[in-house]
C-alpha cells in the first residue's frame, strides 16, 4: 500500500504556521515563570517538529529540533528565559517560517542567516545550563541509524523468552511477538508450561507460559530486539546465534523448565533503544503554493449542509406542484406555489448568508503581526512602546482582510516612526515614557472601522503646510482648514520623514495607503491633536460582492442604494422643507435640518415637473457623518444585489459605485451615496435655481 | 471492523494517521486530545489507541494512566506516538501502562506495519 503524503503538506503547513504565530505572540509576553506559556510555546516547536520530519521536511526538522530542546530545558527549569533568548527564539521562528515559505513557494532561502541562528542555537544549548546529551541526541540517533547495518551472523537465531506474569496488563500479547518473528521466516516454537499454577490458582489475566524459538532466518540481533522492544524489562530475554547452540544442552533446557533461566546478559541488555528516524522520501512536486485555503469552523459547514437539505426539499416540493400545474390549475397550487417559492427565497438567502459567513474572518488574522513588529521597532528605533488590540474578534471579509493588511502595516510604522517621540522626549513633554499604539476595529452599521491610534507628537500642521507648499501641492498664502492639511499627507508624493529610515522612504507613501483603502470601497480619515497623538480611522465594506439595496424609481429608471446608508424614508411635510440662502433647501427632520437633493437633476435624467415636491418621497441617507434627503420618484423594494463593477464593463461615473441585475434582466445602477453628497456640491446653484422656482409654484 | 482512536492535536499528523488507517481498511475516532480521547474512549469501546504525548489539555502519559484504570480497556492495545527519541518518555510510557511506542517521524507504512503488529 502506498499513501501520498503530500496531500497532508496543505494542512502541515497551515498549522505550522499557526504554531508558529503561537510561539511569536507567546514569545513576546513571556515573563520568565509563566510555566503554562513555555509548555505552549514547546508543543507548538514539538509539533512543527514532528510533522515537519513526516512531511518530509527534514531541514525544518532539524532546526527545529535545536529550539525544542532549549525550549525543552527551560520547561523542565534547567534554562532560565533570559531577554536574549527570546530574541533567539524570536529570530528562530522567523528563519522556520522562512524555510517552510521557501519550501512552500519554492523561493530561494537565505541559508546563511538560518545555518547563523542554527549556530547560535547550539553555543546557547552548549553554553546553557542544559545537559548536552539531548542537544546531541538528534544527530546522533540518525547516525546510529545509518550506521547500523545487518551483521554478519547468519544461519537463525535461538530465542529464549519468559515474559513476567503481569506482561499483558500492557496490552502485550506475546502471541503477536511470536507473530512478528515469523515474518523473518521459519520458526519453532516450544511452549514451556511448568510456571502454570493449579486450575484454582489460575488468574486468566496472568501470563504463566514461556517459550523457546528457533528462527532460521537471515536477520539480525538488533531486529529481534526490536520485536521486543515493547516488553523490554517486563520479560527476560535471551537472544543467540544458532552456530553457538547444540539442542544437546540439557542442563540449560531444564532450567528453562524451571523459569530459572537467567540469561548472563540482564534482561533488556540486548534491546537497544532504536529510534527509528528513517527518512520519509521528499515529496516531488512540494511547491504547489498557497491554493488560498481557509479554515472553516465546522459548525459553519453543518449550517450550509442543512441547508442545502431545506433546499432540496424546497425544490421537489416545487417540482410536484410544477407537475400538478401541468395536469390544470386550480388555485390551491399557485397558492402552493406561491409558498414554496417563499421558502425557495428564505431557502436562498440564508444559505447565500452562510456561504458568506464562511468567508468571514476575524480581523486578528491582521492584528497577529502587529505584537512582533511592534516589539522590533520598539529595539531598532530605542523608542518604548506599547501595543494595545482590542476588538480582534471583529470579522470581515477574507478578500477585504488580505487586501488591508498591507495599509494597516503601513499606518502602525507610520504611527511608531513619526507618531511616537522618544522616551526623552515624551517625558519632557509630560508624557509616560512609553509611547501606546491602539489597534481597535469594531462594526458600525454595515461597515468594519479600523482606528489606528497613537498617544504621539499628533501632526505638524504647519510643518505640513510648508512642505505641501515646497513640494507645489497648494499655492503658497492658500488657507486651508485643519482637515484639508490633515489630507494633505495622502497626497502622492508627500514625505516630511527628516531622514530616509529603514521604516519610511520605502516608495510607499500615504497616497497608496488611501488608494487601496478606496479600491476596497473604504476611507480614510485622519483625527490628530498636536501633541497629543493622531488616529487614522479606516471604514470598510464586510464584503465585496453582495449588499442589501434598496430599490428606488427616478426618471423611470431603477436605482439601488445601498440599504446601510438609508436612515429613513418618508413622504415629504410641506412645511418642513425650507430654502437656505446660497446653501439649497433643507428638511427639518425632527430637530435636525438635512440638505435635499434633488436625484432627477444630479444624475442628468431631468423629466421635468412629473410630481409635485410634496407628492415625492424622501431617502434620507448617511454616509461618513454626513446626511443627505434624496427626492426619489418611488420606492421600489427592497433586495440584495450583487454587485458588478462599472470600471470593468464602462468606466468610473461619478455618484456611482456599480451596476447589478435586477429580476427582471434589466440593469439598474447602484449609487454611492458619498459620491452624490459631493456632486451636490458642486451642482448646488442649479439644483437651487430649479427647484426654488418649483416650490414656490408649489 | 476493527475500531482505531487516534489522538493527536496536529491536525495534519492526525490526518495523516486517519486517512492511512481508513485506507487500511479500518475505522477510526479521531480526537484532538487527551480528554477529548478519554471521552471518546469511554463513548465506545476502540481496538487500539494510538496518543501523541504532548498535546494541550490532557497529555498522552495522562491519558494511558486513565484509560489503564477503566476496566474495559485493561488490556486493550494502546501505542504512544512519540517524537523523544530518549528513552524517557518510552519509560514514562510504559509506566502508565502503554503498550509500545512508534517514533515520530513515521511513514504510513511504517505506521500500518506497527499496527498490524498489535492487532495481528
Amino acid at each position: 500500500m502506498s499513501i501520498d503524503i503530500s496531500q497532508f503538506i496543505q494542512t502541515f503547513l497551515e498549522e505550522s504556521f499557526e504554531g508558529l504565530d503561537t510561539m511569536e505572540s507567546l514569545l513576546l509576553t513571556l515573563s520568565a515563570d509563566d510555566s503554562e506559556s513555555i509548555d505552549a510555546i514547546f508543543r507548538a516547536a514539538h509539533s512543527i517538529k514532528g510533522g515537519a520530519g513526516t512531511f518530509g521536511f527534514g531541514e525544518v526538522a532539524h532546526f527545529t529540533h535545536g529550539v525544542e530542546t532549549l525550549l525543552d530545558e527551560a520547561r523542565a527549569g534547567r534554562r532560565l528565559v533570559s531577554p536574549e533568548m527570546v530574541t533567539l527564539l524570536l529570530a528562530s521562528v522567523d528563519c522556520v517560517r522562512s524555510m517552510l515559505v521557501a519550501a512552500r513557494d519554492g523561493t530561494t532561502l537565505d541559508r546563511a542567516r538560518v545555518a547563523a541562528i542554527g549556530r547560535d542555537i547550539e553555543t546557547s544549548l552548549k553554553s546553557g545550563v542544559g545537559d548536552q546529551a539531548t542537544s546531541d541526541q538528534f544527530a546522533k540517533s540518525s547516525a546510529e541509524n545509518t550506521s547500523r547495518q545487518p551483521s554478519a551472523e547468519r544461519n537463525g537465531w535461538r530465542i529464549v523468552f519468559i515474559p513476567e506474569v503481569n506482561v499483558m496488563r500492557s496490552g502485550n500479547d506475546p502471541l503477536r511477538l511470536l507473530q512478528a518473528l515469523e515474518e523473518f521466516g521459519e520458526i519453532k516454537v516450544t511452549c514451556h508450561t511448568a510456571g502454570l499454577p493449579s486450575f484454582d490458582d489460575l488468574n486468566p489475566e496472568e501470563c504463566y507460559l514461556a517459550w523457546e524459538i528457533l528462527l532460521e532466518a537471515d536477520t539480525t540481533r538488533d531486529s529481534i530486539a526490536e520485536v521486543f522492544e515493547w516488553v523490554d524489562g517486563q520479560c527476560e530475554l535471551t537472544i543467540e546465534p544458532l552456530s553457538e547452540f547444540t539442542e544437546t544442552m540439557p542442563q540449560e533446557n531444564s532450567k528453562l523448565h524451571a523459569h530459572l533461566d537467567v540469561p548472563e546478559e540482564g534482561p533488556g541488555s540486548t534491546i537497544q533503544d532504536s529510534a527509528i528516524v528513517e527518512k520519509v522520501a521528499p515529496t516531488a512536486n512540494r511547491n504547489r503554493g498557497d491554493s488560498g485555503s481557509i479554515r472553516v469552523n465546522t459548525d459553519k459547514i453543518d449550517a450550509l449542509i442543512n441547508m442545502v437539505g431545506e433546499l432540496v426539499i424546497t425544490q421537489s416540493m416545487l417540482g410536484q406542484l410544477g407537475l400538478k400545474l401541468q395536469s390544470g390549475t386550480n388555485e390551491q397550487c399557485i397558492e402552493g406555489l406561491l409558498e414554496g417559492l417563499a421558502q425557495l427565497e428564505r431557502n436562498t438567502r440564508e444559505l447565500q448568508e452562510n456561504v458568506m459567513s464562511i468567508r468571514m474572518l476575524p480581523i486578528s488574522f491582521a492584528f497577529n503581526r502587529f505584537p512582533r513588529m511592534i516589539h522590533d521597532l520598539s529595539e531598532s528605533l530605542g523608542k518604548q512602546l506599547k501595543l494595545k488590540l482590542t476588538g480582534e474578534q471583529t470579522e470581515l471579509d477574507k478578500n477585504v482582510l488580505e487586501k488591508i493588511t498591507d495599509p494597516l502595516v503601513h499606518l502602525v510604522r507610520n504611527a511608531v516612526d513619526h507618531g511616537i517621540e522618544t522616551p526623552d522626549v515624551r517625558v519632557t513633554a509630560g508624557k509616560p515614557a512609553v509611547g501606546t499604539v491602539h489597534l481597535n476595529a469594531y462594526h458600525k452599521g454595515g461597515n468594519i472601522v479600523i482606528e489606528i491610534s497613537d498617544d504621539g507628537a499628533g501632526l505638524n500642521k504647519a510643518r505640513i503646510l510648508a512642505k505641501a507648499v515646497e513640494r507645489g501641492l497648494v499655492p503658497a498664502g492658500q488657507a486651508l482648514t485643519d482637515e484639508q492639511i490633515n489630507d494633505l499627507i495622502f497626497a502622492a508624493g508627500f514625505s516630511t520623514a527628516d531622514a530616509v529610515s529603514d521604516l519610511s522612504g520605502r516608495g510607499v507613501g500615504m497616497d497608496v495607503v488611501r488608494r487601496n483603502i478606496k479600491a476596497l470601497g473604504g476611507s480614510v480619515e485622519i483625527l490628530s491633536r498636536e501633541g497629543h497623538g493622531s488616529s487614522f480611522i479606516i471604514r470598510l465594506p464586510l464584503t465585496l460582492s453582495i449588499m442589501d439595496g434598496q430599490l428606488i424609481e427616478v426618471a423611470n429608471q431603477s436605482y439601488v442604494i445601498p440599504l446601510i446608508s438609508i436612515v429613513e424614508s418618508l413622504q415629504v411635510q410641506q412645511d418642513s422643507v425650507k430654502s437656505v440662502a446660497g446653501r439649497g433647501m433643507v428638511y427639518r427632520l425632527r430637530d435636525e435640518y438635512i440638505p435635499v437633493l434633488f436625484m432627477q437633476e444630479l444624475l442628468g435624467t431631468y423629466i421635468g415637473n412629473s410630481k409635485q415636491l410634496t407628492d415625492s418621497l424622501l431617502v434620507v441617507v448617511e454616509t461618513e457623518g454626513q446626511r443627505a434627503a434624496l427626492v426619489v420618484d418611488d420606492l421600489l423594494g427592497q433586495q440584495q444585489v450583487v454587485i458588478k463593477a462599472l470600471e470593468t464593463n464602462f468606466k468610473k461615473v461619478a455618484g456611482l459605485s456599480g451596476a447589478t441585475i435586477l429580476g427582471d434582466g434589466t440593469v439598474a445602477l447602484i449609487l454611492d451615496v458619498s459620491g452624490i453628497i459631493s456632486l451636490s456640491r458642486h451642482n448646488l446653484g442649479l439644483t437651487r435655481s430649479i427647484r426654488t422656482e418649483e416650490i414656490k409654484a408649489a | 471492523m476493527t475500531k482505531i482512536l487516534a489522538v493527536d492535536d496536529s491536525n495534519s499528523l492526525r490526518q495523516m494517521v486517519v486517512f492511512t488507517l481508513k485506507q487500511s481498511g479500518y475505522d477510526v475516532v479521531e480526537a484532538r486530545n487527551g480528554t477529548e480521547g478519554l471521552q471518546k474512549a469511554k463513548a465506545g469501546q476502540v481496538d487500539l489507541v494510538l496518543t501523541d504525548v504532548n498535546m494541550p489539555e490532557m497529555d498522552g502519559i495522562t491519558l494511558v494512566r486513565e484509560l489503564r484504570a477503566l476496566p474495559s480497556y485493561k488490556f486493550t492495545p494502546i501505542l504512544v506516538l512519540t517524537t523523544e527519541a530518549g528513552t524517557d518518555k518510552k519509560q514514562e510510557g510504559r509506566a502508565a501502562g502503554a503498550t509500545g511506542w512508534l517514533v515520530k517521524p513515521f511513514s504510513p507504512d511504517q505506521l500500518i506495519a506497527t499496527v498490524k503488529r498489535v492487532l495481528g
